[in-house]
């Protein structure tokens, strides 16, 4: 998960998972931008499956409408687990 | 995307639940229900546009809202605390460069404390589907025609905050009170498929 802050660059995990998940499909797999914390909440996949989970940091992650569906001028902003997300390493 | 609850399995089984607790005598008949009613009681647009009125009189307040707005709330009496546990509120301004939409593509989450029930388009798999791949088309079937320089932020509430957009303030509106403004601010202008 890392250390996450921001204006940090993180992709969003691939993976489909089995059950709910609240990370739309449209945002997988995809490079975004960290905008700012959003709270600190159980992962929701763990309580749909009747888990406690884990508290962890919750961001809104803004994404480019064009690296998300090819085309578009506009942003989308989605509110994503830490648990989604994997800090991308910046070229030196 | 999940549509309609009210047949589902897990309906069926909170129904069961609920009946099984009333049995055992650890929750009233119609608890559940009275505590929905009481929830929803003080939801209505009006909240929102009171926010935003507020918001355009007072250039400290707007500052205070965008950056903490459970916070900020509380000084015009409102509050995200009404359900079992308070709610995170982020709030986001339209200006003359940036245009900001609201949805919920996983279900139809809503500040229903400050918006009351939300419309049945907000719900819709269409609103729901569209409006983050083409907001300006999306927002064009709404009436909305913006500037082509106008940037749109749309934002997915697709975890435990709730969004309010405060809309810009109209043209012409210098002489009025805090109260004619906030009669000027429409549900669509707070969720941002209008103008104001």
């Amino acid at each position: 998960m890392g250390d996450l802050a921001p204006g940090m660059r993180v992709r969003t995990r691939t993976a489909d998972p089995d059950g709910h998940t609240r990370l739309p499909r449209y945002a997988r797999g995809a490079v975004g931008v960290l905008v700012e914390q959003a709270g600190v909440h159980p992962l929701a996949d763990d309580r749909a499956r009747g888990r406690a989970g884990t508290p962890q940091p919750v961001w809104h992650v803004r994404f480019a409408a064009a690296d998300l569906f090819g085309s578009g001028d506009h942003t989308v902003t989605v509110e994503l687990w830490a648990d989604y997300l994997t800090p991308i390493e910046e070229p030196a | 995307m999940s549509a309609d609850h009210t047949s589902s399995v897990i309906s069926a089984r909170v129904r069961h639940v609920e009946a099984l607790l009333e049995s055992r005598g650890l929750l009233d008949e119609g608890e559940i229900d009275g505590r929905i009613d009481e929830f929803l009681a003080g939801g209505t647009p009006a909240n929102g546009a009171r926010i935003t009125a507020r918001a355009w009189v007072d250039p400290g307040f707007r500052e205070r809202l965008l950056a903490d707005a459970n916070a900020a709330i509380r000084e015009v009496g409102l509050s995200m605390a009404g359900g079992l546990q308070e709610q995170r509120l982020k709030v986001v301004a339209n200006t003359a460069d940036e245009h900001n939409v609201v949805v919920c593509t996983l279900c139809s989450c809503y500040p229903i404390a400050l918006l009351g029930p939300s419309p049945g388009w907000y719900k819709s798999e269409a609103y729901r589907s569209r409006v983050v791949r083409d907001p300006r088309g999306v927002l064009r079937e709404f009436g909305l025609e913006l500037p082509e320089r106008t940037r749109i932020s749309v934002w997915d509430a697709s975890a435990e905050s709730r969004y309010m957009v405060v809309p810009r303030r109209p043209e012409g509106t210098e002489g009025l009170s805090e109260e004619q403004l906030a009669a000027l601010v429409t549900r669509k202008g707070l969720i941002g498929t209008a103008a104001v």
